[in-house]
């Protein structure tokens, strides 16, 4: 299977660690991932005033780009960069007047009508390579160890954008399953970590990191699972502020879901780039020996 | 053409099919056989009573349904003009106003009531388990039963799908592999008069009838409808409040929690879950839920004095006589009213987290309660399309019938000699169910003093 790749700009740099081990995984999977040439940032967040067509360009210019390409779907990881250029493309492929001053506006490039669809690697992995083959590449079963998985609202919101249900969805623990691992639900799982609010209101996101984490420990889990970039630095670096200021906190290793792929498929360590995790997430990676 | 129409007038059969045994069924067909003409009154499950007599008390005046309603039960099945069929469903119609031709499945109870006195023993012994329509599943009931002590007739049915001598059979007729079910049969033992009938079948009764009165009620959405809620045994609908509520419910009135018997200290009641809400429901107001969350509250509140209700609400509507006093009322004995909508509930231990808004202090709230109250939309009673459409009746978007005029012909539908009663026309409260009901029956009585029929005349809207 050949798929076009967008990764975007935290993949290359601070999310090494999600790129490296999903390119790995899905190379085992037998997946070629082609990445998108000439990418440009996605926009980073979706505007949502209604007359801010400029805003959606870069997304839109991605999109063409893919077209270029000869494909018809392109897949994120960063489930920030999977929200904007979803929902640019139904503006592109829906509003008959946006896209009309859109493409005027971007009169250098053939015009676009939506053609592309825009998938999450999840998406991916549950629909078109599907959870047996992934379960069938297991080689050392995450037995036992209790994992939440976290979407956070990118992956989920609005509805029209939602990889599964948008309220109860049940991939991520689906996938945990699969590896071995034993899923664990708690309330806080599609709650917003507080997004990129932490430029200039750390306080505000180190409480709702507060609030989620919790809620993980109180339900049992031993270790996070994410698929943005974001959330996972907010729920990383909150860590620190929070153990100095709640003494009782015991925080909680976070690690993308491609990484816990990685490790029960077996496949070089190397890969999991895990010096860009936390250092308590690393301590506790060779205490269960998931890590020698 | 027209003229020609209005000129055809024919004798008809003065007898009148009502469909459904709930109040407003129950007075229509008071009201008709009450005038001296006969009455078939169909219900589809074991007894007659429909959603009021699962109620604990009603508003505003805080009877008790069980105390007001079951005359008028007992009346309908002692009345001489009444023909009462219940476990009976409508299953084909044909002919036209004052001549409709019925075929009415009387399903097969498997007890002889020409037999059986009621006496009890049978459900008392029986074994069988299934959860219990009248308690909306907050208890069980036997396979062989009757829905509710009160109920008319006061004579059992057997439900085949729970009935482990029915199980028994369809594993010997199959062969099946594997454990073979205890062949049981006790209810046969035991019953003294042997009315137990394995072998009865399903019948078809024919009746001839010259109108029709649809009273065929509600459902209410599902709690699974509801994104993310209907999975925690606290978070129950409004008519299993009422269940626990009722002195004759299964907790005795005391109100407890399903999860662990517990007393709640605090519970959250939520308005419209899925009223009022195109996105997740329906887009109409069920009319009755505000009026019954304030009465629910209240007697919460006299059940457990110490504990503290809250309402979310987007806006009160308390349109009826009496309506908005009593829910002061309810205010000053300290119900707690929050205007805003609920985002999410979960659970949190042995507790239940309600996050919501509070819009008038513009303000995140967050309480943490033992129990919450979903107001479910009132939808039309499930199944009832097929019905609809073999009475040739319309419907609206929501499955509600469509009267003849919204202001002038509230109880006709477009087909003559076909009326409407309840909440089959739209969401109300049972004063307004039986004021319709009435109004059918009256609409009825009307068609019937016609020595002979004409057809009516068009509507002009």
């Amino acid at each position: 299977m050949e798929l076009s790749y967008y990764p975007g700009c935290t993949i290359k740099t601070r999310a090494r660690n999600f790129e490296d081990s999903a390119m790995a995984v899905l190379h085992e999977l037998g997946v070629n991932m082609v990445e998108l040439p000439r990418w440009n940032c996605c926009g980073t967040v979706y505007s949502l005033a209604d007359d801010d067509l400029v805003h959606h360009i870069a997304s839109v210019r991605n999109l063409m780009h893919v077209r270029k390409q000869g494909h018809e779907k392109v897949v994120t990881l960063c489930a920030f960069c999977y929200n904007t250029l979803h929902r640019a493309n139904d503006i592109m492929r829906d509003n008959a007047e946006k896209r009309f001053a859109i493409n005027s506006f971007m009169d250098e490039e053939a015009a676009y009508e939506g053609q592309v669809s825009v998938s999450h690697l999840l998406q991916v992995l549950r629909d078109d390579i599907g959870l047996e083959k992934i379960s069938a590449k297991v080689q050392k079963p995450l037995d036992g160890l209790k994992i939440a998985s976290y979407y956070g609202c990118t992956l989920l919101r609005p509805k029209s954008a939602a990889i599964d249900n948008p309220e109860n969805p049940t991939i991520l623990q689906s996938l945990v399953k699969a590896l071995g691992g034993t899923p664990i639900e708690f309330p806080f799982a599609t709650e917003c970590c507080g997004s990129f609010q932490v430029v200039d209101n750390r306080d505000f996101v180190n409480e709702r990191a507060y609030e989620i984490i919790n809620s993980a420990v109180k339900n049992g889990a031993e270790a996070i699972i994410v698929s943005c970039p974001l959330c996972e630095f907010n729920l990383r670096q909150a860590q620190v502020k929070l153990k100095q200021k709640y003494t009782d906190f015991k925080g909680l290793p976070i690690l993308y879901f491609t990484q816990i792929m990685a490790l029960s498929f077996g496949l070089d360590i190397k890969i999991n780039d895990f010096e860009l995790n936390s250092t308590e997430t690393q301590e506790w990676l060779k205490k269960e020996k998931l890590v020698v | 053409m027209y003229k020609l129409m209005q000129n055809i007038e024919t004798a008809h059969a003065q007898k009148a099919l009502v469909i459904g045994g709930g109040i407003a069924g129950i007075q229509a067909a008071l009201d008709i056989a009450d005038a001296g003409y006969q009455v078939v009154l169909v219900e589809r499950t074991p007894s007659i009573g429909g959603h009021m007599i699962q109620y604990a008390e009603v508003f505003p005046t805080l009877d008790c349904p069980q105390c007001i309603m079951t005359p008028k039960m007992v009346e309908v099945s002692q009345h001489p003009n009444i023909k009462l069929l219940t476990y009976a469903e409508v299953k084909n119609v044909s002919g036209k106003a004052g001549h409709f031709k019925i075929e009415i499945l009387q399903k097969s109870r498997r007890v002889d009531h020409t037999k059986c006195t009621g006496c009890g023993a049978c459900w008392q012994k029986c074994p069988g388990k299934a959860d219990s329509e009248y308690n909306a599943g907050v208890s069980e009931r036997t396979a062989i039963y009757i829905p509710f002590p009160q109920a008319v007739p006061a004579k059992p049915v057997i439900d085949t799908k729970h009935c482990r001598y029915i199980h028994y059979q369809i594993f010997m007729a199959n062969k099946t592999e594997g454990k073979k079910p205890p062949e049981c049969r006790i209810c046969e033992k035991i019953c003294p008069v042997n009315a137990i009938d394995w072998e009865q079948q399903d019948t078809i009764v024919t009746e001839e009838v010259g109108a029709i009165v649809v009273a065929t009620g509600f459902d209410l959405m599902p709690l699974n409808q509801i994104p993310g809620y209907g999975i925690d045994p606290d978070i129950i609908n409004g008519i299993q409040f009422e269940r626990l509520l009722s002195p004759g419910g299964p907790t005795a009135g005391v109100v407890k929690r399903l999860s662990d018997g517990k007393i709640p200290r605090e519970v959250v009641f939520i308005s419209c879950c899925g009223s009022r809400d195109p996105e997740h429901g329906v887009a109409y107001c069920s009319r009755v839920c505000c009026m019954y969350l304030a009465k629910q509250a209240m007697l919460y509140k006299n059940a457990v004095p110490d504990g503290q209700a809250y309402v979310f609400y987007i806006d009160t509507r308390t349109t009826g006589k009496g309506y908005e006093e009593f829910l002061q009322r309810g205010i000053e004995e300290g119900t707690l009213y929050l205007r805003g909508k609920v985002s999410r509930v979960y659970r949190d231990r042995d507790k239940l987290k309600v996050i919501g808004v509070d819009t008038l202090s513009s303000r995140k709230v967050e309480i943490s309660c033992d129990m919450v109250v979903l107001a479910m939309a009132i939808l039309p009673s499930n199944g009832n399309g097929k019905l609809f459409s073999l009475l040739g009746i319309e419907t609206d978007i929501d499955g509600f019938v469509t009267e003849s005029h919204h202001k002038f012909h509230p109880m006709e539908t477009a087909v003559d000699g076909i009326f409407v009663a309840g909440v089959a026309q739209g969401p109300k409260d049972i004063p307004d169910s039986v004021a319709q009901g009435s109004g059918a029956a009256g609409k009825v009585l009307a068609l019937f003093s016609r020595a002979r029929l004409k057809p009516q005349e068009p509507v002009k809207v």
